[in-house]
């Protein structure tokens, strides 16, 4: 599917300043800034441990950071009194990796959870409106079975239903096609930018998957230990002279020269200047 | 082997009593808290439109106390027999058999009912509760609850200190009429006395304030079971290892807990 670029400039919905995050003594992301602009597909890359995640949970209000900012649809999330968080989750949807779907409900149930939490609504109203968004990610008919009884794909759609439920104003996925086979991973593709297209959704995707992200970035963000190394369009990146980036976008690890008698000191745990028996 | 005990040993076996006791003293923090936070829903989660669902309270109380009404009554029996052929063996050094219609009552109403029932639902439902809330705190559906704006608390922890509170109680009452019915059968059979004359000395043993006692201090264990099964569940880090250590976790400090707040109980309330 091929897109022309976005036609800047857009309002900006979420943005992250200077965040600085610990997870006890290591710092996790040191010094963040991130932008993400109305109705764009903005993939967040990076190798294990670089801190996508934790740049993700941030935006969810799911962690304390250290230092920093980070506004979302003009929300300070870090300032935000519980009722100004309660009303701002309203307008946000998170699809989890493992869909986070509870054991406890059938497809339907979970989805019109949200609903039943927030909205007086008659059950029969919330059921139709659960099926619609169902409808939406092709799940029809699976309302009555329990999650344990779906496939990998089928909850990564459940959860993609539950996080539309509530019509958002912004989607979070985080590794929204990892552990499926190709045929469903580029399905769920497709259905991160019809979701796009037709609903003008801002949507934030957090993935590993090289062919995914270049799929669907409108503009991709690499974070490399804790520091956003680009941000940028897929063609940006794809011709980016730096080193790293051109390593992480072919799949080459890091050339870390090895000092062998720094590698044995560490091994022996031995952090002393003398000499060694 | 001679093990030597270097400075750096002590040190270090100081540092973890350290640890363990600074841990210990912030979940007993971490438990009022979230027993505040449970009653604040209570009062004010319909204000806040954000009730307590009555049908997740039932499905509670049904868990936690009608499905455990068989074990309970075998325990509270076999409790009942056991304390009616100890307390005859006992009487009879002095020939006062008769009188073991007061050991039982007492000891039924005040003490082996409230502590017995508040056992078996540790191991049952305080487990159960760890593991539920272990498992999905793994599986990220309480962070799915709190970027829905769905208070955990309020839609996982209120139900179940409710159910506890309410339903611990219940089966303490249950329990008492089995174990004291149970202990007539065997005192009936042994001493020949009739199931209508040992419950009428039942009767007048028994006070307003025993059988308060024992339902009392039984409030009191429900709200601990709760409260520590919610704490391991919701600090359940590492996978399903995870969700089993901290189960266990759970049962041992809940009947840890029930045991010495019995105690207490006993000695502010009976001295």
């Amino acid at each position: 599917m091929s897109r022309s670029p976005l036609p800047p400039p857009r309002d900006t919905v979420i943005k992250v300043k200077n965040l600085v995050s610990h997870y006890g003594p290591r710092m996790i992301l040191k010094g963040l800034d991130l932008e993400v602009y109305q109705g764009e597909i903005m993939v967040i890359m990076g190798g294990s441990g670089s801190g996508k995640s934790t740049l993700l949970r941030h935006m969810l209000a799911l962690e304390t950071m250290t230092s920093g900012t980070i506004s979302i649809l003009g929300v300070k999330i870090d300032r935000a009194s519980p009722r100004e968080l309660a009303a701002l989750r309203k307008k946000l949807g998170v699809a989890f990796q493992g869909g986070a779907l509870f054991s406890s409900m059938n497809v339907v149930q979970n989805i019109m959870l949200p609903l039943v939490e927030h909205y007086d609504l008659d059950p029969k109203t919330m059921a139709i409106m659960a099926r619609l968004k169902l409808e939406v990610v092709g799940l029809a008919g699976f309302e009555a079975l329990m999650p344990a009884e779906l496939s990998g794909g089928m909850i990564k759609r459940a959860a993609f239903a539950r996080a539309l439920v509530m019509d958002p104003k912004i989607l979070f996925c985080d590794e929204p096609s990892a552990g499926l086979d190709p045929a469903v991973a580029s399905a769920i593709d497709d259905l991160i930018l019809q979701l796009r297209d037709a609903l003008d959704m801002t949507i934030v995707v957090v993935t590993h998957e090289l062919e995914s992200a270049f799929k669907i970035a409108d503009r991709i963000a690499v974070l490399d230990q804790g520091r956003i190394l680009f941000v940028g369009t897929v063609n940006e990146l794809r011709s980016h002279p730096s080193e790293r980036i051109q390593n992480l976008l072919n799949r080459r690890p890091e050339d870390d020269t090895i000092d062998p008698d720094d590698y044995l000191r560490r091994l022996t745990g031995d952090h002393g200047t003398g000499a060694r028996v | 082997m001679t093990i030597v005990t270097t400075p750096n040993a002590a040190v270090r076996f100081l540092e973890r009593v350290g640890r363990v006791s600074v841990r210990g003293v912030a979940e007993i923090g971490e438990g009022a808290g979230l027993l505040a936070q449970s009653v604040y829903w209570m009062i004010m989660g319909p204000a806040q439109r954000q009730p307590v669902r009555p049908q997740a309270v039932f499905a509670q109380m049904m868990e936690i106390g009608i499905r455990a009404v068989p074990i309970v009554g075998v325990m509270a029996a076999t409790v009942g027999i056991m304390l009616a052929i100890q307390g005859i063996y006992t009487l009879r050094v002095f020939g006062a058999e008769s009188r073991v219609t007061i050991g039982i009552a007492l000891s039924v109403t005040r003490e082996f009912a409230p502590l017995i029932t508040a056992i078996l639902v540790a191991g049952r439902s305080g487990s159960a509760l760890a593991a539920r809330l272990g498992t999905m705190e793994i599986n990220q559906e309480i962070d799915a609850l709190k970027v829905m704006g769905i208070n955990p608390v309020r839609f996982l922890v209120v139900p179940a200190v409710l159910g506890c509170l309410v339903m611990v109680p219940s089966l303490t009452v249950f329990s008492d009429i089995v174990g004291l019915w149970a202990a007539g059968v065997y005192v009936g059979a042994e001493l020949g006395m009739s199931m209508a004359a040992y419950v009428d000395e039942t009767i007048q043993v028994l006070t307003e304030h025993d059988i308060l006692h024992g339902i009392g201090k039984s409030a009191i264990f429900g709200v601990l079971i709760a409260v520590i099964g919610v704490i391991n569940g919701l600090s359940v880090t590492g996978g399903a290892e995870g969700v089993g250590r901290y189960t266990t976790r759970a049962v041992v400090q809940s009947i840890a807990a029930i045991v010495i707040t019995d105690m207490l109980f006993v000695f502010a309330v009976t001295r």
